[in-house]
């Protein structure tokens, strides 16, 4: 009998140490994530400032001027950060309602085979590597554009627009659809109980139930699309202008991006502060999407 | 078969044949049954007897479930509720529905009870108001959320919920209620309060509800319908079923022998 006892006690102990060092791994494995960031964060901190000093806060922040490799250089962002803003913008315009819509529709209209190709078919563009989305739109939006609004060249901020708009579309109705699919089917049949057609229980009680996936859905949306360098690189032209809709236009990604490689000194360095400007941005959105998804919860609970 | 021995109420639902398939599963037999007005007509049964089942046919909510096929006929006010003329949700409309757990929207009290009425097109902000008060003191509830119209209804008790679900059904001002077992999730207090409700909500309302409780049927009810395996066993007034049931089975379950 106390032998049997101790033998569990012994086995119990044995347990427990495994435990221990299982969640010591696992404690480790997490630090290395919180590590990265941390690095990632000093190292742009470190680097970026010492441009921003020299060219001066103010003049690097509105400077509307771009010219690093002049004699008399400029380093001017205000177009980067313009363009990544109106670029996110107007991806986030023509891209949330189509998502938005095409979201409820897979989460709760369509049934069968239908359902199955849309899913499959939204899986699929999140698959697309970015570099097809550029060629794409440098074979067929650029010169479209040009055709239909007789622009010198199509490569500008509204071939961008729509590339990005394709892009983050993926996201926004995958996450959207999750949170749709969530909503507990008691409000909706409390709803279709009292007389409520479908599509008004849909969009009067499914979709306020999940407003805050689908809220955090447009903003992970909002990051891809002004993250995006690869595709807005090859569709936009990349001019440092001021943005207008049909010029070129450079982003803050592609801005770091084309240079980088050529770079040196001053201009080097100016293009780690635009990193770090970039990288501003991003901690925002993030704040954001955490603001969303924690409102979510609480409200659930 | 009809419970209307001991009262004059003329029937408001009838079903003739009735019967409900899930996929190959028949869960409702050829059942027949005349539901009078105004009365509390309850139905018992062991679990997946097709209680539910037959609640949820007589407002086609059961149209929700894919697999499910339904043969035979249901009136209401005469009127036959699978045939294409009739519109589903004006037919949900006056037949409303409490469920077993209470689900009241992620909304403040007062979207709550004002959706049912928002949705069939009062837009009129004191007309709403005046909507809310009524349902909620009908569902005696309103003394306790009076002050709390603005909050979340998911901050309320379970009990406090569940009448606010019965105010929200009274809201649309149906004509009957059908009740899936609306007390199964309470306590004891709350049970007895939603009891009382609806014995005065009689007055104005038809009301069917299911219950597993047998004290419940008996303090509340004025017809009991025994189900078993999709059969309904017997019908009849509750008085006469709880004291002198014809079936032997009937008494067994009553009687606590199964189920
Ligand atoms: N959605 C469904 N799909 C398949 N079978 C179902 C479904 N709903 C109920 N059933 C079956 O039908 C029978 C009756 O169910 P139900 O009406 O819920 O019974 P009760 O409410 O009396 O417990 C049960 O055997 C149950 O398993
Ligand atoms: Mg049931």
């Amino acid at each position: 009998m106390t032998r049997k006892k101790e033998k569990t006690v012994q086995e119990n102990i044995r347990r427990k140490r495994v435990e221990r060092i299982i969640h010591g791994i696992f404690l480790m494995l997490g630090l290395i994530t919180v590590g990265c960031v941390l690095l990632i964060t000093i190292y742009l901190v470190i680097s970026g400032i010492p441009a921003m000093r020299t060219i001066g806060l103010k003049e690097f922040l509105f400077g509307q001027k771009w010219a690093s490799t002049a004699a008399e250089p400029k380093f001017g962002i205000l177009p980067f950060i313009l363009t990544s803003i109106y670029g996110t913008a107007g991806a986030i315009v023509l891209g949330v309602p189509v998502g938005f819509f095409a979201a409820v529709y897979i989460a709760k209209i369509a049934k069968g085979k239908i359902k199955w190709l849309l899913q499959s078919a939204v899986g699929m563009l999140a698959g697309v590597p970015s570099v097809v989305y550029g060629l794409v739109g440098m074979m067929v939006l650029v010169p479209g554009i040009r055709k239909l609004f007789k622009v010198p060249d199509g490569a500008s901020l509204l071939a961008s627009i729509i590339v990005l708009a394709i892009m983050i579309l993926p996201s926004i109705i995958k996450v959207s659809v999750t949170a749709l699919e969530s909503v507990p089917p008691e409000y909706e049949e409390a709803s279709l109980a009292m007389g409520a057609t479908p599509i008004e229980t849909y969009f009067r009680v499914s979709v306020p139930s999940a407003r805050s996936g689908i809220a955090a859905a447009v903003v992970l949306g909002v990051g891809r699309a002004i993250g995006e360098a690869m595709a807005v690189m090859m569709v936009a032209g990349n001019a440092p202008n001021m943005p207008t809709l049909f010029e070129s236009v450079r982003f803050l990604t592609t801005a770091v991006a084309s240079e980088m490689s050529y770079s040196s000194g001053l201009q080097r360095q100016a293009l780690f502060s635009i990193a770090l400007v970039l990288y501003f941005f991003i901690m925002l959105i993030n704040a954001a999407l955490n603001f969303f998804l924690k409102r979510g919860n609480v409200k659930q609970s | 078969m009809n419970a209307s021995d001991n009262h004059n109420n003329e029937t408001i639902i009838s079903t003739k044949d009735l019967c409900v398939w899930y996929d190959d599963f028949q869960a409702l037999i050829d059942v027949s049954m005349e539901i009078p007005e105004k009365s509390i007509t309850a139905l018992i049964g062991p679990s997946g007897c097709g209680k539910s089942t037959f609640l949820r046919t007589l407002n086609r909510m059961n149209d929700l479930i894919d697999c499910a096929k339904t043969t035979g006929n249901v009136y209401y006010r005469g009127q036959d509720i699978f045939q294409s003329s009739m519109e589903v949700s004006e037919l949900r409309r006056h037949i409303g529905m409490v469920f077993q757990k209470p689900n009241p929207f992620p909304m403040s009290v007062y979207d709550n009870i004002a959706y049912g009425p928002r949705t069939h097109g009062i837009k009129s902000r004191a007309k709403l108001d005046d909507i809310v008060e009524r349902s909620l003191r009908n569902a005696a509830i309103w003394e306790e959320v009076r002050d709390k119209l603005r909050q979340n209804a998911l901050g309320l008790s379970g009990g406090q919920q569940q009448r606010l679900c019965i105010a929200r059904a009274l809201a649309v001002q149906p004509d009957v209620l059908l009740m899936d077992e609306p007390t199964s999730a309470l306590d004891p207090i709350s049970t007895t309060k939603i009891e009382e409700l609806i014995l005065q909500l009689k007055e104005n309302y038809t009301i069917i509800i299911v219950t597993h409780n047998m004290q419940q049927a008996l303090r509340i009810s004025d017809g009991t319908a025994f189900f078993l395996l999709g059969d309904l066993i017997e019908y009849g007034s509750t008085d006469v079923i709880f004291s002198t049931p014809s079936d032997k089975r009937t008494e067994d379950y009553i009687t606590g022998r199964f189920g």
